[in-house]
């Protein structure tokens, strides 16, 4: 037996994006690339098994030199931003995807959950879907005969065994497709975001599942934007930032590690460009301490040099879960009117929020900038992260992710009240 | 199951294995796939399985009138609805396994983005769907022989060999466009064109003995040829000595199935990546 579960070293991978070289053709292209296509594949094999490929237009490495141990029985939880490259790092565990250089090794069965419902078929009774599903999962059939009952009854959905699933309401879909997922009985779990499924009930019902599951002492790797779940869930965590590691740890601390990390990073790296604006910076910042707090009064400031004369500039912020779920928004421009700006201009646009009533978590600002003389709204493609650190909200006490995103500044019904309404 | 099954994780490597280990462990897999397009195929139609035996049918009695009445075809002595049936049935059984077998893996791309399994499984259980197909207008093929009066020699023993001999055709060229498919939608838009300029190519409303003594071994290239001289020896005894372009086709399907394996899976390697 051996002393890991999962070793990678020196895990990288290069993705194809943009235009330049399309992910597939279209007629035309054939045509014309039919001599050169062949002699592109070949060149780039060779290229592949090249260390020295420099980084070229239309590339992205999502993942570079990434190298960690998981024990057998340890239930780590992978966090990062948005395009960090934690979902790459399961796809290659799962082997859907090869890394372009380094390698990795695993010891024991591997079940993948990238998705919940992969392969169902929507003319398929809910009976029929659960072998079909349980197949492409990896499990036998002896198997899913055993553990059908139990699937079917933590899905709830026994009346409608056999009806297809296409009748099925999506919350009766999701049950199903999550029930199958949590009978899967491997040694290692890869699990990509998929408790963000069905109504609140059934979150917290796949939830406390995926922690039976953590304590039977199987290996989990779990991907989530969900600080509150990998908190509870995980005894490690795994941060990962833009495709290398950066940290791995105990949960707390790597937690801590990442939220405050969030924060002290928020000016961007590097411009990022629209049309007609080039935004230098976002920042979220608490007026009142080094961290964001719930209910602390905040400044939300957008550094940008417009390239064109701007006559009537206007600025969108909008703050959206880390599921993309947009929260709220404010339009500057029920505010103030903002004098005109030459091209070039270095210039800084922002709210100041009296109070920020999110709870702890991460969160991302959308942003929007706009020339309303000519009707020009530009959405920069890019979201900006931030966090709100885990603090005690109501009363002293944490919070977990049942309560939501929004804090509400509340009081109980005084008694003399209750006890008037009662008479 | 074993705690001690180790795998590892490498880049691409241009000479892949073949994997036929992997491919047993999945068979399962397998067999809920092809149960899958066989199950969901007919489903919401009116006539359900019975598409399975009109198409072959109609078939059957447009060559019959076109080529067997108006154009006076040759068909060896033996009823031309009989000689024209005999040939679509392997024929049928062809050209839809190698269809579905080409768009397979792009239409469940759904899968191979989102877990791992061998992706042979796809192509291959495409080709198996067509066999319930196949079976069915087999039955009518009998009733047909029945009520011609024609009583098939020894020879039907080799049927089952010539089936799998078309499965295989149908399985080594989808191998090939299944593949190329994921990176050129163009070839599902080729397919059928494909499948009808081979239609011609084979001697499915003529017979082979039209085609020139000296053109034959160059014909018989075509696998098709070898596959339908064959159906049609096994069940009717004619042509008489199909020996030459059955050995040809035999070659074709392995040099071919080979290649499509190979090719196969040195680009499965990024089929999630590009598909």
């Amino acid at each position: 037996m051996s002393n890991f579960a999962i070793r990678c070293e020196g895990l990288s991978k290069q993705y194809r994006i943009g235009s330049s070289q399309q992910l597939y053709k279209t007629l035309r292209d054939a045509i014309t690339d039919a001599a050169a296509a062949p002699l592109r594949r070949i060149r780039s094999i060779a290229q592949n098994g090249n260390l020295q490929t420099p980084v070229k237009d239309g590339y992205i490495w999502a993942l570079q030199d990434v190298s960690f141990e998981i024990t057998p029985g340890e239930v780590v939880g992978i966090i990062g931003r948005n395009g960090a490259g934690k979902s790459t790092i399961l796809k290659i565990l799962s082997r859907i995807t090869k890394p372009t250089h380094g390698h990795a090794e695993v010891h024991g069965r591997v079940g993948s959950l990238l998705e919940v419902g992969t392969g169902f078929h929507p003319e398929l009774t809910g009976r029929e879907n659960i072998f079909l599903n349980g197949a492409i999962l990896g499990m036998r059939k002896s198997e899913i005969d055993r553990k059908f009952d139990k699937i079917v009854a933590f899905a709830e959905v026994e009346k409608f065994i056999d009806t297809p699933v296409k009748r099925y309401s999506s919350g009766m879909y999701m049950r199903l497709a999550f029930a199958v997922a949590a009978h899967l009985e491997t040694e290692i779990l890869l699990v990509d975001e998929v408790l963000a499924v069905g109504d609140a009930q059934f979150q917290r019902k796949c939830f406390e599942r995926m922690r039976e599951i953590g304590n039977q002492g199987r290996t989990i790797l779990f991907v989530s934007h969900n600080m509150s779940a990998i908190r509870s869930i995980c005894k490690q965590a795994l941060i990962i930032e833009r495709g290398t590691v950066l940290g791995q740890g105990q949960i707390d601390e790597t937690v801590d590690q990442y939220l405050s990390q969030i924060n002290a990073t928020q000016s961007l790296g590097e411009a990022v460009e629209t049309n007609t604006f080039t935004v230098t910076s976002v920042q979220v910042t608490s007026v009142a301490g080094p961290v964001i707090k719930t209910f602390d009064p905040v400044q939300v400031k957008v550094q940008f040099v417009p390239k064109a004369e701007i006559k009537d500039p206007g600025l969108y912020v909008s703050i959206l879960t880390m599921e993309s779920r947009r929260l709220t928004g404010l339009d500057l421009k029920d505010f103030i009117t903002t004098s005109s700006l030459p091209p070039g201009k270095a210039t800084e646009l922002g709210f100041t929020i009296e109070s920020l009533p999110l709870l702890p978590g991460a969160y991302q600002l959308e942003i929007h900038l706009k020339d309303m003389a000519q009707n020009l709204v530009e959405i920069v493609p890019q979201f900006f992260e931030f966090a709100v650190a885990e603090t005690e909200v109501y009363g002293g006490r944490k919070l977990d992710r049942w309560f939501g995103h929004i804090g509400l500044r509340a009081q109980p019904l005084n008694n003399s009240s209750r006890n008037g309404t009662k008479k | 199951m074993s705690a001690d099954l180790t795998f590892k994780i490498e880049p691409p490597s241009s000479w892949p294995a073949v994997g036929l280990r992997e491919l047993w462990e999945y068979r399962e897999l397998l067999y809920f796939l092809t149960w899958r397009d066989i199950k969901v195929r007919y489903k919401q139609t009116a006539l359900g399985a019975i598409w399975a035996v009109i198409q072959p049918l109609f078939m059957m009695v447009v060559f019959s009138l076109f080529f067997g009445k108006l154009a006076g075809m040759d068909s060896g002595g033996v009823p031309y609805p009989v000689f024209s049936f005999c040939a679509l049935l392997p024929w049928q059984l062809f050209a839809h396994s190698l269809t579905q077998a080409s768009n397979s893996l792009v239409g469940n791309q759904n899968l191979i983005t989102k877990v791992y399994f061998p992706r042979l499984v796809v192509p291959i259980s495409a080709v198996l769907g067509g066999l319930v197909d196949f079976a069915i207008a087999l039955v009518i093929l009998f009733a047909m022989l029945f009520f011609y009066g024609i009583v098939p020699g020894w020879q039907i023993v080799a049927l089952p060999a010539i089936v799998l001999l078309a499965v295989m055709t149908a399985l080594a060229v989808g191998l090939w466009l299944s593949a190329l498919n994921v990176q050129y939608r163009d070839v599902r838009y080729t397919i059928n064109f494909l499948v009808q300029v081979w239609l011609f190519a084979t001697p499915v409303a003529y017979s082979s003995s039209i085609v020139p003594e000296k053109w034959r071994v160059f014909y018989a290239l075509n696998p098709m040829v070898g596959v339908v001289d064959g159906f049609r020896w096994a069940l009717l005894g004619k042509p008489e000595s199909p020996g030459v372009p059955i050995l040809v086709s035999v070659i074709v399907v392995c040099l071919l199935l080979a290649g499509g394996l190979y090719y196969f899976r040195r680009l499965e390697q990024q089929f999630a990546d590009i598909v």
